[in-house]
């Protein structure tokens, strides 16, 4: 008696532990996220981040290369200050620029990077400046994301 | 006229007095329990058996009500959802709505009407019957003995079932989206995958299922514990314990909610 029991609860076990296992890794996307010790934070500037939240995507040509961080409002500029944590292998020039895109009809928003052509790649910690934006204007292609609000200061 | 007041005035008081005075007898009770459940570690036999009587006899019922539960969310879901065009999304909002609630609340509302009576039952009975007497008598400790084990197994317990019924429940809305309607199986998972989040979803459903295994298994020993020794007071018990412990995990699920999802 006392060993069928053992033997059931350690079926109970196991199945609880299978269903924990299958939650994380075919329910949700923990295989997807990376630590924190492979990633780089790198921050941005924006006048207005619309609807962007704390751990929304980070892609760059469609790819998910890193997540949002931390949203914080920077009172010297009054701007909203964006931190990314960019997976470590994934490398951006100093010129790349940011933008708050949005994804389908009623999609979440997400950061867009587009990689510019500097040789320096940004570091952890850097803070893509605005000279860097002024460089890029809008948008260029009709098919693309409508950007909701281009990074940095100067537009247009 | 001004007796009749003031009677029931002293008897809102008393009632008062009365909830408050129960209230830190329980708390002084599970206390009592956490300080002496050394025994349910020392002989993990005693823990094992409470763990079969409460969550693997328990496991048919999960079972089954998880697999309906995943079938009606997938049905209602994809019902509401092609109106708008993105039936895909019924994986979404199946995962989801398991995860974060439907899976810790149904598992312990059903975890209380199933091991938590039969727990209060059990231990009224043994308490109507003397036997928790004769154990204090044998220098024998019955909160060490008896409420901890019982304790510790429904804790353990209620967790493990909760991620069951949640996994089960999504393989029941598997069946009804793909296999029965014929939505996309790929957009079926990866719209799931990249709308759960480990961290955000998983693990604080998780964090629910343990509280709501403290709170019931708690509650339900206590009653029992606290059941007047007679036919009348163990029924009586058996229903405050599926009362009381369904109230407090609907009250406990909103406060966690509140603390764990505030749409930052």
């Amino acid at each position: 008696m006392e060993r069928t029991i053992h033997l059931w609860v350690g079926i109970f076990v196991c199945a609880g532990l299978v269903a924990v296992f299958i939650l994380a890794l075919k329910v949700g996307n923990a295989s997807a996220t990376f630590s924190q010790g492979d990633a780089y934070t790198v921050k941005a500037d924006f006048d207005n981040i619309g609807g962007l939240k704390v751990r929304a995507p980070v892609k760059s040509a469609g790819v998910v290369v890193g997540r949002v961080d931390s949203i914080d409002f920077e009172t010297k500029r009054y701007v909203a200050r964006v931190g990314m944590k960019i997976d470590k292998r994934y490398q951006f020039p100093k010129d790349t620029s940011v933008s708050i895109l949005t994804a389908g009809l009623l999609g979440e928003q997400y950061v867009g990077l587009e990689a510019g052509g500097d040789s320096a790649m940004m570091k952890d910690g850097d803070v893509v400046s605005r000279e860097a934006h002024a460089i890029r204007g809008g948008p260029g292609e009709a098919d693309r994301p409508v950007p909701l609000q281009q990074g940095g200061g100067r537009r247009g | 006229m001004s007796e009749r007041v003031l009677n029931s005035l002293r008897g809102i008081g008393q009632a008062v007095v009365n909830g408050i005075w129960r209230l830190g007898y329980a708390s002084g009770f599970f206390l009592m329990i956490l300080m002496r459940s050394g025994v349910s570690f020392r002989r993990p036999p005693l823990t094992i058996k409470e763990i079969y009587t409460a969550g693997v006899l328990s496991l048919i019922i999960i079972v089954v009500s998880g697999l309906f539960v995943g079938m009606v969310l997938a049905l209602q879901g994809y019902e509401t959802l092609q109106k708008y065009g993105s039936s895909e999304a019924v994986g979404t909002l199946v995962a989801l709505s398991l995860v974060r609630e439907l899976g810790p609340v149904v598992a312990a509302l059903l975890f209380a009407s199933r091991a938590g009576s039969a727990m209060t039952a059990e231990i009224g009975l043994m308490k109507a019957t003397e036997q928790i007497s004769a154990m204090e008598m044998m220098a024998v400790d019955p909160i060490a003995r008896v409420i901890g084990p019982r304790f510790w197994g429904g804790v353990i317990s209620m967790p493990l079932l909760a991620a069951i019924f949640s996994a089960v429940g999504v393989f029941g809305g598997y069946l009804i989206a793909v296999v029965l309607i014929g939505v996309d199986a790929g957009a079926f998972w990866s719209q799931m995958q990249s709308a759960v989040d480990f961290e955000k979803d998983i693990v604080n459903g998780f964090i629910k299922s343990v509280v709501f295994g403290v709170a019931v298994t708690a509650i339900a020993l206590f009653e029992g514990y606290d059941a007047p020794p007679t036919a009348e007071g163990v029924s009586g018990a058996t229903t405050r314990t599926v009362v009381t412990s369904s109230l407090a995990i609907l009250g406990l699920d909103f406060v966690l909610t509140a603390f764990m999802f505030r749409g930052v």
